[in-house]
Parts: C-alpha cells; sequence; structure tokens
C-alpha cells in the first residue's frame, strides 16, 4: 500500500511530475552519452597510439630508449622471436627498425622516421595494414619500395612512382643513404603520423643501415590491452640478464595514460555537475509535494502512521521519479550511442585543432558498463539520499499542527 | 466500564507573551458504549480535550487514562501506536486520502496494524456495506458525495475495533440530510457494535442525537447529563 499510495501521488500532479522527470531523464542521458562521447574519444586515442608503432608492449635493448641509435639494437633477434613464438600470452608479434632520417627529393627535405617493417607481419599489428588508399603496400621480397604518408606526400610535392632518398647513420657511424621509390600512400587518423613515418621493407633497411639481420624493437599485440602491464612484466622476466627492456604501452605512453586519467576526472566532475542540478530539482520537486499534503500527513500520523513510514512514503515516490527517469535516461543515452555507432562523429573540419589534443578525426562513442552504473548510482543512491530531507520534513509534522490546516 | 478519565486537565497555549487557556482543570469519565456530545461555543476547547483524548496533543497538567494508560507519560511513537490500535478518528473535512478508493482508505488502518491484504480486504467490504457503500468500493474521494466520504471516514474510524471514536465536527460540511443520515448511521453502530463515541459540535441535531450531553465553556466542563 505504502508503494500504491507512493506511485499514485506522483501522478496527482502530472506536469510537475513530467518536469522532474524530462530533468533526470535529460540529466540521466547527458551523463550516459558524454561519458560514452569520452570514453570513445580516449577509447580512439589509446588505439591509435597502440597501432601507430607501439602495440601493446614493446621491446627494445635497454639503452634505446633514452638513445634511440642504431647503436642501441637488439643483435640476435633469432632468439627472441623463439621464445615470444612460445609464450601464449603474446597473440602476435613482428620485429623492426626504427631509426630517424632525413627523406629528400628534388624539392624538399627534412626528418622523418625510418622504419623498416615485416610487411606480412606488420599488417596485423600497426595501422598500416588498411591504411594504403593509393598505390599498393609493401612486399615481403620488395627491396626499393617505400611507403609515405598523405601529408608528406603533399609537402613533398611528390606522387607514387617517384624517388625518395633517405639519408640516416649506419652502424658504423656513417651516414647512408639509398633511393627509394614510392609504392603506395597511407592515410592515418593524426596527420602528424602521415608526415612522420616512412615503411620501407625490414631487409632494405637492414641493409642500408649495416645490420645484418638485427633489430630496434619488438611489437607486441596480446588479448587484452588494459592487462599490458602484466603480460610486460612476465615477458620481462624471459629475458633477465639479456640486457633488453620490456615496456608496457602505458609505460611507452604516458602522455596518453594522463590523458585517461584526466578523462576519468572530466567524468566524474561531469556526473557530480549534472547529479547536482538533478538533486535540486527533486528535492524542490518533493518538498512541494510535502508541503501541499501536510494535512494529509497530519491525517495519516492522527491515524497511527509512524513516522517511519511518512520517511518510507515520501522516500518511494523519490524512488519512482529517480528510477522512471533513470531507466529512460539510460534508454535514451544508449540509443543515441547506438545511433552514432555507425557512422561516427566526423570532426574532420577540426582536424588540425583535435589532433593537437590527440583526438582522432571521427568519435565513436564507447558506453561503459562501470559509466553507466556509476551514473545510475550516482542518481539512485544519492538521489535518495537528498530525498530524505523532504521526507524528514514530512514525518515531523505533527498531528495536531498539520491537522491545523483542516 | 470507563474507557476514558480526565482528571484536571489543563492545557494553555501560548504565542509570544500571549497566554489563552483552552483547558482549564477538565474532570469527565467516558464509558464504554457511550454517545457523547461535546459541545461548546467556538474556543471553548472542544476540539482541544479531543485532541488530548486522541493522544494528538499532550496536557500541561492533569492526566488522561485511557484504557487505564496514562497519555502524558506516552512517547510519541507509543502515542501513535495507542491511536492506531485504540482510537478511531472522523475529522470534520479533508477526511480521507484522496489517492486511494474507499475500500483502500478504510484498508488503511488495518494496514498499518499489519493486517493480511485478504482479511482487511474481507473486513473493509463489509464495513463498507454497514455504513451503506456497497457498490461503492472503488472510487475514489473526489467522486464521492461530502457525505459518502464521512460514512468512508466512518467506516475508517471503527473498522479497526478502536476502544473510542472521536467525531471532531462531523457533520459540519454537510447538508442538515447528510448529517441526519451520518448521525443514523454513528448511532446504529454505537447500538450494534457498541462503539463509543464522542463528538464534539455546536450543531443542535447532533445533540439530539446524543446520549449523553457535556457542555464546554472557557476550559471548563460546565453540565453533564445523560438522556
Amino acid at each position: 500500500m505504502i508503494l500504491k499510495l507512493a506511485w499514485r501521488n506522483i501522478w496527482r500532479n502530472r506536469r510537475r511530475t513530467a518536469v522532474i522527470l524530462t530533468a533526470i531523464v535529460i540529466g540521466l542521458w547527458a551523463m550516459v552519452f558524454l561519458s560514452a562521447l569520452m570514453r570513445g574519444i580516449a577509447d580512439r586515442m589509446v588505439k591509435n597510439a597502440i597501432s601507430t608503432m607501439t602495440g601493446h608492449i614493446k621491446i627494445y635493448h635497454a639503452g634505446y630508449r633514452n638513445d634511440p641509435v642504431i647503436e642501441n639494437r637488439i643483435e640476435n633477434p633469432g632468439e627472441i622471436k623463439n621464445i615470444l613464438q612460445s609464450l601464449p600470452a603474446v597473440r602476435q608479434f613482428t620485429s623492426r627498425i626504427r631509426v630517424n632520417a632525413v627523406a629528400a627529393n628534388a624539392r624538399h627535405s627534412g626528418g622523418v622516421t625510418l622504419v623498416g617493417i615485416h610487411p606480412g607481419r606488420e599488417a596485423g599489428i600497426s595501422f598500416t595494414g588498411d591504411a594504403v588508399t593509393e598505390g599498393e603496400y609493401l612486399k615481403d621480397e620488395e627491396s626499393q619500395g617505400i611507403l609515405v604518408g598523405r601529408a608528406l606526400l603533399e609537402k613533398y610535392e611528390t606522387r607514387i612512382g617517384h624517388k625518395l632518398v633517405l639519408m640516416s647513420r649506419d652502424a658504423s657511424g656513417e651516414i647512408a643513404s639509398r633511393a627509394f621509390r614510392i609504392r603506395g600512400i597511407y592515410d592515418a587518423e593524426l596527420e602528424s603520423t602521415e608526415r612522420q613515418f616512412v615503411f620501407v621493407n625490414l631487409a632494405a633497411a637492414q641493409e642500408m643501415l649495416g645490420v645484418n639481420g638485427d633489430v630496434t624493437e619488438f611489437s607486441l599485440l596480446i588479448d587484452d590491452y588494459e592487462e599490458a602491464a602484466a603480460v610486460a612484466a612476465s615477458v620481462g622476466r624471459r629475458f633477465d640478464g639479456d640486457d633488453l627492456a620490456v615496456y608496457s604501452w602505458k609505460e611507452l605512453l604516458p602522455l596518453v595514460v594522463a590523458v585517461l586519467k584526466m578523462y576519468d576526472g572530466f567524468i566524474l566532475f561531469w556526473f557530480a555537475a549534472v547529479f547536482i542540478a538533478i538533486a535540486f530539482g527533486l528535492v524542490n520537486t518533493i518538498l512541494m509535494a510535502v508541503f501541499e499534503r501536510i494535512r494529509e500527513f497530519g491525517l495519516m500520523r492522527a491515524l497511527g502512521m509512524k513516522p517511519s513510514f511518512v520517511v518510507a512514503e515520501v522516500s518511494a515516490e523519490s524512488f519512482f521519479l529517480l528510477f522512471i527517469g533513470t531507466v529512460a535516461g539510460n534508454l535514451l543515452g544508449a540509443a543515441s550511442v547506438a545511433a552514432l555507432s555507425q557512422r561516427g562523429i566526423d570532426l574532420s573540419a577540426f582536424a588540425k585543432g583535435i589532433e593537437f589534443a590527440g583526438m582522432s578525426r571521427i568519435i565513436f562513442p564507447v558506453l561503459e558498463l562501470g559509466d553507466i552504473l556509476t551514473a545510475d548510482a550516482a542518481v539512485l543512491v544519492l538521489g535518495m539520499a537528498v530525498g530524505l530531507y523532504p521526507a524528514i520534513r514530512a514525518a515531523r509534522f505533527s498531528p495536531v499542527e498539520a491537522m491545523v490546516h483542516m | 466500564m470507563t474507557i476514558v478519565e480526565c482528571r484536571n486537565v489543563k492545557k494553555i497555549y501560548r504565542q509570544g507573551e500571549v497566554s489563552v487557556t483552552a483547558l482549564d482543570g477538565v474532570d469527565l469519565s467516558i464509558v464504554k458504549g457511550d454517545f457523547m456530545a461535546l459541545a461548546g461555543p467556538s474556543g471553548s476547547g472542544k476540539t482541544t480535550l479531543l485532541n488530548m483524548i486522541g493522544g494528538l496533543d499532550s496536557p500541561d497538567g492533569g492526566s488522561i487514562l485511557l484504557n487505564g494508560q496514562a497519555l502524558e507519560k506516552m512517547k510519541p511513537s507509543q502515542l501513535a501506536d495507542m491511536r492506531l490500535h485504540q482510537v478511531g478518528f472522523v475529522f470534520q473535512s479533508y477526511n480521507l486520502i484522496p489517492v486511494l478508493s474507499a475500500v483502500e482508505n478504510v484498508e488503511f488502518v488495518m494496514l498499518l496494524q499489519g493486517m493480511p491484504l485478504q482479511e482487511r480486504r474481507r473486513k473493509a467490504l463489509a464495513i463498507l456495506d454497514d455504513v451503506g457503500l456497497a457498490g461503492k468500493y472503488g472510487r475514489r474521494p473526489a467522486e464521492l458525495s461530502g457525505g459518502q466520504q464521512q460514512r468512508v471516514a466512518v467506516a475508517r474510524a471503527i473498522v479497526g475495533a478502536p476502544a473510542i471514536v472521536l467525531a471532531d465536527e462531523p457533520t459540519a460540511n454537510l447538508d442538515s440530510a447528510s448529517g441526519k443520515d451520518l448521525l443514523k448511521l454513528m448511532q446504529e453502530m454505537n447500538e450494534s457494535k457498541k462503539v463509543t463515541f464522542i463528538f464534539s459540535t455546536h450543531d443542535k441535531m447532533v445533540m439530539e442525537y446524543a446520549r449523553r450531553l457535556t457542555l464546554i465553556r472557557d476550559g471548563r466542563i460546565v453540565e453533564d447529563r445523560r438522556k
């Protein structure tokens, strides 16, 4: 009967109930949708960073991160390959040579990162596999081909089939140079990536740099990138004493990790801001409903209803409003996310600005159960807590005072 | 058998420096089966005395015993419990919970008493039949006339088998025909179910129906006679 009473009471003033429900629904929707948007931005940022030559875990020579020169290379990659193949946690891996270089043609020259790759293996690990939009991807046996980003191509005013000369310091400290022919153009999420990385066949890079089969890094993929730190630690134990260093993507991308933490903070801040707005509306609505019914509460108290029942009845009204608003807000939020899940939100028009913030050009909102539960809990639990105020006010009316209104 | 015993009951209302003596040493005994009108002009202390007897307010002096228990010594929760089980109320107006139907209003007290759903539904329907509201069980207060609403209130007041029913000017908002019907109903309940009724009133018709007439003026009982 208490629930029946509460349910009917909230519909006594339909307009007021509709207003507060609308506020709760919009609040919940804003919580769910905006958190999904921010998670989507963060998710794409992490995936971009991971697929932009990072991987989930990386193995370097111990000195390479501080001084990324060819001298700090891994000299016996065959043994490492064998060990990595035996590790069940490692889903996929590849080796690379990565050095700073200068790229030049007849019109321009500038700094790039030369990456020597196994074209076949690399395709499944980094973005390169499905990023070629013009020309063709590198072939395993090819030694002259080079893959460049569209932004670099435009900057160098060149095109497919033309030559690009790369220069870098080789293993003996001399300047090595070699001409490559542009085979393909790739488009990346970030223009800076397109300007930075040029890809050649690993064997061609090794030959150019005189390192004869050596590499500078291994890049690994595992099943769940959130587990990277633990897997990196276990992989690291396999190479104790080998002058190697193993890093998870979180160690390699501290800025991304910091941004993720910042996003977590933003989401909580947003939840708090929305909740405060909802709480004021809720308390106001329930208080209005309570003060309109002082005589009724007096009657109920006179009939023998205990204050705890009054609190329960008024709290049940808050609960119904919050519950309906929460369910509808969740559904609306989920529907909004679903509507954008195929095409995303295209921010290409602001590409330069958003790249500065490390964001993708297209944002796909990502619903996370934890965020939904946090939003729901904030609204339901804290909402019930603030709803106690009008409930206690109602319970404190003395029957006689309330009956004066009769 | 004495149900209510008032001994030198005093009540003074204070507002700032102004004090108003509402009850000035009231002594009164109410026995089981009384059908009593507590009459007097406005401001004489009728409602105050009913509130004291019903445990809605506490006296500033003296003592009120309900079935032998001193109300002034009870805590608020005990008073609520006492009201729930021993006192039925019929108020002048705004007597029912507007979002509940007639049968649910009657059930309400039994719900608070913890009675199982089926039993309280059966009793509520039966008592509504007794007060002449058969077939109107599902109607909400707004769909009933004033007289019918007061009948529901009477049904609710007596359904929990209280020791006493306190009715504060129950006919004040009714036309004379409806008021008469209500008084007949309460008289019938008093006679058939031995329910004890006390009305506060200044309606002569109510005084005529009452078997005991107690007059109160300036907070004192000035006359108390049985017909």
